[in-house]
């Protein structure tokens, strides 16, 4: 079974924080980290390998040091990885970055399974997966969160959906979108560790995908960012002190007093 | 770097926007700034910028096809066992509030509605305020099998050409209409919050969250058609029902594919029946809880305003509730009328999931939690002291 698994670098959130004079984003120079949603998309990767057989292929599109990202996916088991790297890329929206990472797909596979993470956390569209499926002409499943089995050329799985999840059964080639509770991604092993510093990582740039360039990058968005600014804060808010009886009292008097009701129907 | 531009003259060389690049991106030489290769053109340093000295330079697309012929704005019908979804009359209330910004030339709000057996549905839409029901109502079209729901909207709306569509954000909505944008080649902005007109152009304001909700931003597409959006649920005001409402139908004879899906069945997960995401009033605990057992306060004080259990990542990572109560940014996003937080410092990747509720209630005994920084009201006390009080308070007001 060949597989691939599409990471995406995106800033260490953690350290991401509000700049509480300006209002703004503050990075503490920290590296970028992979997208969290992605470690369960890789390890499942590597489980359908472990259990079926096959290679585990990792693609990141993105600047010159997405290749971290790729050494780290290695180290967990990964078998090779894939860097997609052209300055013309930048500024790429979902479809353009869809588009860029179908081609590579199609060039690096035909892949029986492709898996994606359900979003990314910065910019949490969670588009690139089924856009991308569209881009090959391949079906897409987003938020497995099971892979129940694989049988011939159809897989089973598990999707969650408000208020439960979907079993259904679907073909290959497939790309599916996944979920944290699908597994628990094992640390990196020892092997793994140096096998991503020694291994090469393969570049495929503009010229190696052949897209034309008004496909790609900022030419090839049609969406466009117009402005970017902090949501405003919630002001003054009113903190009570003191004993819980007399701070509960203040409570529930400004919240009377706002018409802020404390009641969505009789407590039972 | 193409598309960002530093304008030399007025940078100052002050490096606030090195602080706010959340890719390093952004080097100081010879005392200005300097976009390097790292940069995706997120926007974070124009808006650090206070002296206003980097813009990102408006690529000015070509339209591949005459515009002017997409008109009217169109909602993409989500139903379930004979259903509405709870969406719908958010995103047709999103759609109605903007044909009122198209001043003097009204524009129609149709719902595009597929599946079998649903035509009932269309009175419901009707109530709800829409002027037409674009109808597929054929046999053989599970509202689960994706792949042919996508190929057959996507058909509807090469067909009619609206220049809006608006879909929920919901599983579905998120699944199948990157789908049908990828079809159609056109742009689509995910969950959002904010939805306008711009009264010089006509074109469709999209504001969403982004950076988990750190920074939000606008984006428009201009040169392609339609403009497509999700709509964060829980966000837009829902259009009210109207019993008695009429409109036209309009009937579409698509020939239905055959799904490369099998659907097997759906399971109801009662551990989820209360969907945090559609929960008005939800009380959440964290870490401050200090033990399983104690989350019983939580859950006698959910019980007595009638909402819905959260938690913090802390708590579920020790094991003290499911991971389906998780609130932020690796859990569930919710917007509550309320949001009381319990024992819980707030955490950007918490506030990430809850920062939407309309009124945040922190009960914390750290005066300096972050959590105090984004709540509307707090207290500032023993949570085991401070909810008991507030129970004891909350019902002797309703019987008083
Ligand atoms: C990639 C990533 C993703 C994450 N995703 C999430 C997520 O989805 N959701 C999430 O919640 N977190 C998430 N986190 C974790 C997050 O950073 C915090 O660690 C977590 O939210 C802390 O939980 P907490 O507030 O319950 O615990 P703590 O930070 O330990 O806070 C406990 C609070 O309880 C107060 N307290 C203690 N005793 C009492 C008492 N008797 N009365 C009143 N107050 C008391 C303390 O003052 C303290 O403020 C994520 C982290 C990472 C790195
Ligand atoms: N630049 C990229 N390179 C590789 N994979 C990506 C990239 N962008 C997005 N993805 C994949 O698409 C998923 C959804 O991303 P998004 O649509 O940006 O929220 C991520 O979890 C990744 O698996």
């Amino acid at each position: 079974m060949k597989i691939a698994v599409c990471i995406k670098q995106v800033p260490g959130t953690t350290e991401v924080q509000i700049n509480p004079e300006t209002g703004t984003l503050m990075r503490e120079g920290v590296e970028g980290i992979i997208n969290p949603f992605d470690l369960y998309a890789l390890e499942e990767g590597i489980r359908l390998k472990e259990k079926y057989g096959g290679t585990v292929t990792v693609l990141s599109m993105g600047p010159p040091q997405v290749e971290s990202a790729i050494r780290e996916a290695i180290s967990y088991g990964a078998d090779e990885g894939v860097m997609i790297s052209d300055r013309s890329f930048a500024g790429s929206d979902t479809l353009a970055t869809a588009g860029t990472l179908a081609a590579a797909l199609r060039i690096l596979g035909p892949f029986d399974v492709i898996l994606m993470g359900r979003q990314a956390i910065d910019g949490d569209t969670g588009q690139v997966g089924p856009e991308t499926a569209e881009h090959l002409g391949i079906p897409h499943v987003t938020e497995v969160k099971m892979i129940e089995g694989v049988e011939g050329n159809r897989i089973t799985l598990r999707r969650m959906l408000e208020h439960g999840y979907l079993r259904l059964k679907a073909p290959l080639p497939i790309l599916l979108t996944v979920v944290k509770e699908i597994n628990t991604p094992r640390p990196a092993s020892f092997k793994g560790k140096l096998r991503a510093r020694q291994v090469p990582v393969k570049i495929l740039s503009g010229k190696d995908l052949d897209l034309a360039p008004k496909i790609v990058g900022l030419s090839g968005s049609p969406t466009r960012v117009i402005r970017v600014f902090t949501p405003p804060k919630p002001t003054g808010g009113k903190v009570f002190t003191g004993e819980p009886k007399e701070a509960v009292q203040s409570l529930l008097r400004a919240l009377k007093e706002a018409g802020i009701p404390m009641n969505c129907k009789n407590g039972s | 770097m193409d598309g960002i531009k530093v304008i030399i003259e007025t940078c100052t060389g002050c490096g606030l926007c090195l602080r706010a690049c959340p890719y390093q991106a952004i080097e100081l030489r010879e005392k200005k700034a300097w976009i390097t290769d790292n940069c995706t053109l997120c926007g974070a340093c124009v808006e650090a910028c206070p002296w206003k000295a980097i813009v990102i330079a408006g690529w000015k697309p070509i339209p591949k096809e005459d515009l002017s012929q997409y008109r009217g704005i169109c909602v993409m019908v989500e139903h379930r066992f004979g259903e509405l979804s709870p969406i719908v009359p958010e995103i047709i209330g999103a759609a109605l509030a903007l044909k009122q910004q198209f001043k003097g030339d009204p524009r129609t709000v149709s719902a595009l509605l597929i599946g079998s057996g649903v035509r009932a549905l269309s009175e419901e839409l009707f109530a709800y305020g829409v002027d037409e029901v674009w109808l597929l109502d054929k046999p053989g079209i599970d509202p689960f099998a994706e792949d042919i729901l996508a190929d057959l909207a996507a058909r509807a709306i090469r067909d009619r050409k609206p220049e809006i569509v608006l879909g929920g954000g919901t599983v579905m909505g998120r699944s199948l209409l990157p789908r049908m944008a990828a079809k159609l080649r056109t742009g689509l902005t995910a969950d959002c919050t904010e939805l306008s007109i711009d009264p010089e152009t006509g074109l469709l304001r999209q504001t969403r969250p982004a950076f988990g909700g750190n920074i939000m931003a606008t984006i428009l597409c201009e040169s392609s058609r339609p403009q497509m959006a999700t709509v964060r649920h829980k966000v837009m005001k829902p259009a009210p029902k109207e019993i008695g409402r009429t409109g036209q139908v309009v009937e579409l004879d698509y020939k239905v594919p055959k799904s490369d899906f099998e659907i097997l069945e759906f399971v109801e997960d009662t551990s989820q029946k209360l969907d945090l995401t559609e929960a008005d009033f939800i009380v959440s605990g964290g870490r401050g809880l200090g033990d399983p057992k104690n989350f019983s306060y939580i859950e006698e004080l959910a019980r007595t305003i009638g909402g819905t259990v959260g938690a913090s990542r802390a708590a579920v990572d020790a094991g003290w509730i499911p991971y389906p109560h998780q609130v932020g940014q690796t859990g569930k996003t919710v917007n509550p009328k309320i949001y009381i937080a319990c024992g819980i410092s707030g955490a950007v990747q918490h506030q990430v999931g809850m920062k939407g509720s309309d009124v945040i209630i922190a009960i914390n005994k750290d005066p300096n939690a972050p959590i105090f920084s984004i709540a509307h009201y707090g207290i500032v006390g023993d949570l085991f002291q401070v909810i008991p009080e507030l129970i004891r308070q909350l019902r002797s007001k309703e019987q008083g």
